[in-house]
């Protein structure tokens, strides 16, 4: 196999990566403040894909600028989320959270299942099939700019959560739940800004994805177990791990089509999934609890 | 034993159980095909709830991926009947034994390196998951095409291959359903369901008291899916086709987990109910959606999501705990 085609692929799989990586990001920082596995998170991606599917269908706007209206929708979604359904849950046993959000999944897929049917949709834009000249390779253009603005996007959440005040605030509710209600924050409504912000981020992830891969209903369980695999690799509420987990899926997926079946593609993922768990539960970049 | 298994259980309790019990032995006489068929889906649901119960209900280890035990029971038995001719009754020993090995591995690995919780039940969809994906490339079951059992001969019922009517399987299933509920009544009465009771409620308690929590969580694991393989066994003899994507999918695993949580996990006559209400609430569902001409995929799952979410938000412990306070049947069933 010619070493430029093997390069090709790995960057390609680099720059998917790191969309992946924004898209589990949203879960770790969801699970990272507010302790809830956020078990809808591949469906709500979803939603967000075939918002932009529709505006581009209806008004032809560009995903990538359809995905800030779409951003600020799931914002809400999520911030509705924890305020009605999950905060009286926090108490509650791990088992009865995640069934919780095992049931707004299964709504959330079947629902779209209903609305929009089985088959695959996608977006074409018209610099679809274009492609950069770097040296011998030729890469996507999509790909290097939605790799771009996941990696901005990533760069803006920290600095929001290093340099604002509410980031801060929610930084401080992460590592001490007592400590920050005496202090007098309104936990709930911080937890549910998490839960927003988590939102929004897959809701942007959602909007570029549909420029990379085809949408179905039944893709959403598919992206939460992609996005477990990911932050449990990279490390439960660490950020640059979720980008490292998501680079090395991707990079795993590209290499296992590559080689071996597409379609064995997940296969690979879930056993890096597993070796992390058993040798480096914490994660590669986690901090040991 | 008898008396073990009857302690503590109110006699009106026993009444009701047997009124049950009667009832359904001689459903099959006055009911036809398509309301049998019924009671063999609410039968099949109430056995493998109860299967998965054994390691949620009593241990409470969440397992989000009991179709991989369905799956391997399922493909073993009709794997060996097809190639080799072995048996069911033969081969559900085999496929029993497959799947408690796939369960203790997948126990071992989570118990020994403290994987509990979240990450557990993550586990064990990942596991599931990667055996799906493997089998879909497994040619000598036939990969992703599908595997197939000679179609069953309706009009002969041989017990032995397992194959014929659906009248003879449902009292198979039947009988293997109400062995499971007094196994799971001889569990809990004995050492080990104090254990797991112990190990569910306060672990780190349970481990000072002395208990050897890895061995007692892997015994629920090995006891489950064990349990949960004969149900796969039944399903490929039943429907006689298999197919990674259907029988492994993760689907499948929240909707076996279903009648055990609406009815009420940790009881023992949960599953049972759960598996009544949801089967049957769903085929009335379809019947409407049919009548009203609607027949749309995905509204089964869309009603499964619902009930769920009413269930867990407002009757954390399932239907039956209240019920059976109601009907003062005691705590034990």
């Amino acid at each position: 196999m010619p070493a430029d085609l093997i390069l090709t692929v790995a960057v390609q799989g680099i720059l998917t990566g790191l969309v992946y990586g924004l898209m589990a990001l949203g879960l770790s920082v969801i699970f990272g403040v507010v302790r809830v596995v956020n078990f809808a998170h591949g469906e709500m991606m979803t939603i967000a894909s075939y918002a932009a599917i529709v505006a581009f269908g209806a008004w032809n706007i560009d995903p990538l600028i359809s995905m800030i209206p779409i951003a600020v929708l799931l914002f809400a979604l999520g911030y509705a989320m924890q305020t009605v359904l999950i905060n009286p849950f926090i108490n509650r046993p791990e088992h009865s959270q995640f069934i919780l959000l095992a049931a707004v999944a299964i709504i959330m897929v079947n629902g779209l299942l209903i609305i929009f049917g089985p088959d695959a949709r996608n977006v074409l834009v018209d610099y679809a099939l274009d492609s950069i000249e770097v040296g011998p390779l030729l890469i996507d253009k999509v790909r290097v700019i939605t790799a771009v603005l996941a990696l901005v996007i990533t760069a803006g959440l920290f600095a929001f959560f290093k340099l604002s005040r509410t980031g801060k605030a929610i930084r401080a509710c992460a590592d001490n739940h007592l400590g920050a209600l005496v202090v007098g924050l309104n936990v709930k409504h911080l937890y549910a800004l998490t839960f927003g912000i988590g939102s929004a981020i897959v809701g942007a992830a959602g909007a570029m994805m549909t420029l990379l891969i085809d949408t179905t209903p039944n893709i959403g369980p598919v992206f939460t177990l992609q996005a477990f695999v990911i932050v449990i690799i990279g490390g439960l509420g660490s950020m640059p791990g979720a980008l490292l987990g998501g680079v090395l899926i991707g990079l795993s997926e590209a290499m296992s089509g590559l080689f071996f079946a597409p379609s064995a593609k997940t296969m690979f993922g879930v056993a890096i999934l597993i070796l992390v768990l058993l040798f480096r539960p914490q994660g590669l970049l986690g901090r040991k609890a | 034993m008898i008396a073990r298994l009857l302690d503590g259980v109110p006699k009106r309790a026993l009444i009701l159980l047997g009124l049950l019990l009667a009832f359904l032995l001689v459903a099959p006489l006055f009911v036809g095909n398509y309301i049998l068929s019924v009671l063999i889906l609410v039968l099949y649901f109430a056995y493998t709830g109860q299967a998965w119960n054994v390691m949620m209900g009593f241990a409470g280890q969440l397992s989000l991926g009991h179709s991989l035990y369905v799956g391997l029971g399922a493909y073993t038995a009709a794997a060996l009947y097809v190639h080799f001719g072995i048996g069911p009754w033969a081969g559900v020993w085999i496929a029993i034994l497959i799947s408690m090995a796939a369960g203790l591995v997948v126990g071992f690995l989570a118990f020994r390196f403290g994987i509990g919780g979240v990450y557990f039940a993550l586990l064990t969809i990942a596991f599931a998951e990667f055996t799906r994906v493997g089998f879909d490339h497994f040619m000598w079951v036939n990969g992703s095409g599908g595997f197939f059992l000679p179609v069953a001969q309706y009009s002969v019922n041989d017990v032995l291959n397992l194959r014929g009517s659906p009248t003879m399987f449902y009292y198979i299933l039947l009988g293997i359903t109400v062995l499971a509920f007094i196994f799971c009544r001889w569990l809990l009465t004995g050492r080990i369901g104090y254990y797991w009771l112990a190990i569910r409620e306060e672990p780190e308690a349970a481990q000072t008291l002395g208990i050897n929590i890895f061995r007692c969580k892997m015994i629920a694991v090995a006891i489950s899916s064990g349990m949960t393989a004969l149900s796969g066994v039944f399903f490929a003899f039943y429907y006689n086709n298999l197919f990674p994507e259907q029988i492994f999918s993760m689907n499948r695993s929240i909707e076996l987990i279903l009648g055990p949580i609406i009815g009420g996990v940790g009881s023992l006559f949960g599953p049972i109910l759960g598996a009544f209400v949801l089967t049957a609430l769903a085929e009335v569902l379809n019947d409407i959606m049919v009548a009203l001409g609607y027949e749309l995929p995905g509204v089964k799952l869309l009603f499964y999501g619902f009930c769920l979410l009413i269930v867990v938000m407002w009757l954390p412990n399932g239907i039956w705990p209240p019920l059976r306070k109601w009907l003062r049947l005691g705590e034990r069933l």
